[in-house]
């Protein structure tokens, strides 16, 4: 699975980071960090994050 | 066996149920029935970034379904789903299971999903049809962006989260704007006095004009064309410059397509804690048209007009609907109680109103952080509401995300 997060249209609501903390956080200087290749068995937190993300900002591909 | 769920409306509930019920196995026929020409798109920015960003100003709407942010994301799993657009349910025989649609279709169903959300409420005023705007689709933004020039005099009537993000766009584009308010302060009722007359303050800085207390009595033409609208006359008789009147005064459920079928449509669609239609094994509600008993906040049904209750309702609504279809499985266990947390945010020029939880009605105010002086939007101030000494929401302005982010975890155990 790769995750990526379209950095220009990201808006730092952080929805993503509650769906799947493993995944993504917010590094020290604010801006959002993710995991590129997570592991499988956080796909559905990571789709879950995808949906919830305000500004649809993550890819998920296989 | 069942074979075909229904789903109507074509929006973010409607395709996140869809979604979902994939997800959690449902094979059969699967088909959303959508008012609008286009496939379900993201609301939020059309009061935002459509508005203002002048790199897509020249984009038409199928282009914009399509742009960034704009664009909602499809699970892979609904690739098999029919979209049926730009059609409207007429009417609903629930007895029967069936549809009728505007133009003739019959659609039999053995599931449905409830989808409709909301549309804008009009002001009671006949005329000037031309330049007065609403905005809840992608057409409207489309709409009211082209009449948003250097100079135009734009009012707008009501001061919610719509009507103040509307102003500061239109501001920032160099129109000339009032926001019309009956309450004290624009935002009063989800933020409460203090914080909300900071973010009118706020607005006022970057000159935005604002007429509390007051409501529209009606509109006049110009005096050299009267044809055209040239003002809004409050009901203390002042009258604003008008070139654009933008109406942003809350929204009606649509859910006439229910009528006749014995459900109690007074707000919405009323469910149980399981998204279920008055105890219907095979009707299920969703989004913003849905009115449900949150346990958070007592057993009173309410509907939640914010953009997480659709995908939050929708899991819940999803394997009740399959439950309910699947006669083997009935009964089996009892799901632990629906309890979403309610979020919402709004973008208001370069300041973030973020909030958890609900913040009508409380009893008590107070700012846990950061304060209303001068600094409030670098720094982020936080407030929390409270209902007899238990915190029912915080909402978070300004700031860093990071502090947003530690607030919301202030709230998981908030009932
Ligand atoms: C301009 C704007 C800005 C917003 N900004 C924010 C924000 O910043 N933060 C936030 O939390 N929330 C925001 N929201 C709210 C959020 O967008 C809604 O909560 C969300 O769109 C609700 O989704 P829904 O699918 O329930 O309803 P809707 O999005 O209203 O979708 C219902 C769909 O059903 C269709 N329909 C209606 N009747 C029929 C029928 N009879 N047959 C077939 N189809 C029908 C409609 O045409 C519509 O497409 C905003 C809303 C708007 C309008
Ligand atoms: S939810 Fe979306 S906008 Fe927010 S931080 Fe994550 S990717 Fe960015």
């Amino acid at each position: 699975m790769k995750v990526t997060v379209d950095t220009a249209v990201c808006a730092d609501h952080g929805q993503c980071i509650f769906s799947a903390p493993q995944v993504f956080e917010f590094a020290e200087d604010g801006k959002l960090v993710w995991e590129p290749s997570p592991d499988e068995s956080l796909r559905a937190s990571v789709e879950e994050a995808a949906d919830v993300c305000p500004v649809q900002a993550i890819r998920i591909a296989d | 066996m069942a074979s075909q769920i229904v789903v109507v409306g074509g929006s973010l509930g409607g395709l996140r149920a869809a979604e979902q019920l994939r997800v959690n196995g449902w094979s059969g026929a699967l088909t959303v029935v959508g008012a609008e020409a286009h496939l379900p798109y993201n609301r939020p920015p059309l009061s935002k970034n459509v508005l203002v960003s002048p790199d897509i100003s020249a984009l038409t709407a199928a282009e914009l379904v399509d742009y960034p942010g704009v664009a909602l994301r499809r699970r892979a799993q609904v690739e098999d789903v029919s979209f049926v657009l730009d059609t409207q349910v007429a009417s609903a025989a629930l007895s029967d299971r069936s549809l009728l649609t505007v133009d003739g279709r019959e659609l039999a169903y053995d599931g449905l999903v409830i989808a409709t959300g909301l549309r804008p409420r009009r002001l009671p005023i006949a005329g000037f049809d031309r330049h007065r705007h609403a905005l809840r689709t992608l057409d409207d933004a489309i709409a009211l962006r082209g009449q948003l020039t250097p100079g135009t005099a734009v009012v707008v009537v009501g001061g919610g989260f719509i009507g103040c993000e509307v102003a500061a766009s239109a501001c920032r584009l160099g129109c000339q704007v009032t926001v019309v308010e009956p309450f004290a302060a624009p935002m009063l009722r989800p933020l409460g006095a203090e914080l909300a007359r900071t973010v009118q303050t706020f607005h006022e800085d970057k000159g935005v004009s604002f007429r509390l207390g007051r409501s529209v009595s009606t509109l006049a033409g110009r005096a050299s064309d009267p044809a055209t609208l040239g003002a809004v006359v409050l009901d203390d008789g002042t009258e604003l410059e008008a070139d654009v009147l933008v109406e942003a005064v809350g929204s009606n459920p649509n859910v006439e397509w229910l009528a006749g079928n014995g459900l109690d449509l007074s707000d919405g669609v009323l469910c149980d804690n399981m998204m279920r239609v008055e105890a219907r094994e095979n009707v299920v509600a969703v989004g913003d048209v849905a009115r449900f008993p949150n346990p958070r906040f007592g057993s009173t049904p309410r509907r939640v007009e914010h953009w997480c209750i659709p995908a939050d309702t929708a899991h819940r609504a999803a394997t009740t609907l399959i439950r309910g279809l699947s006669t083997a499985e009935n009964g089996d266990r009892d799901p632990a109680p629906f309890a979403p947390l309610p979020s919402f945010w709004s973008d208001q020029f370069d300041v973030r109103i973020q909030g958890f939880g609900r913040t009508e009605h409380a009893d008590r105010i107070e700012v846990l952080e950061g304060g209303f002086a001068p600094g409030w939007v670098s720094e982020g101030v936080v407030v929390g509401y409270f209902r007899q000494s238990t915190m029912t929401g915080v909402v978070i302005a300004g700031g860093t995300p990071a502090q947003r982010l530690r607030h919301k975890t202030l709230l998981e155990g908030v009932g």
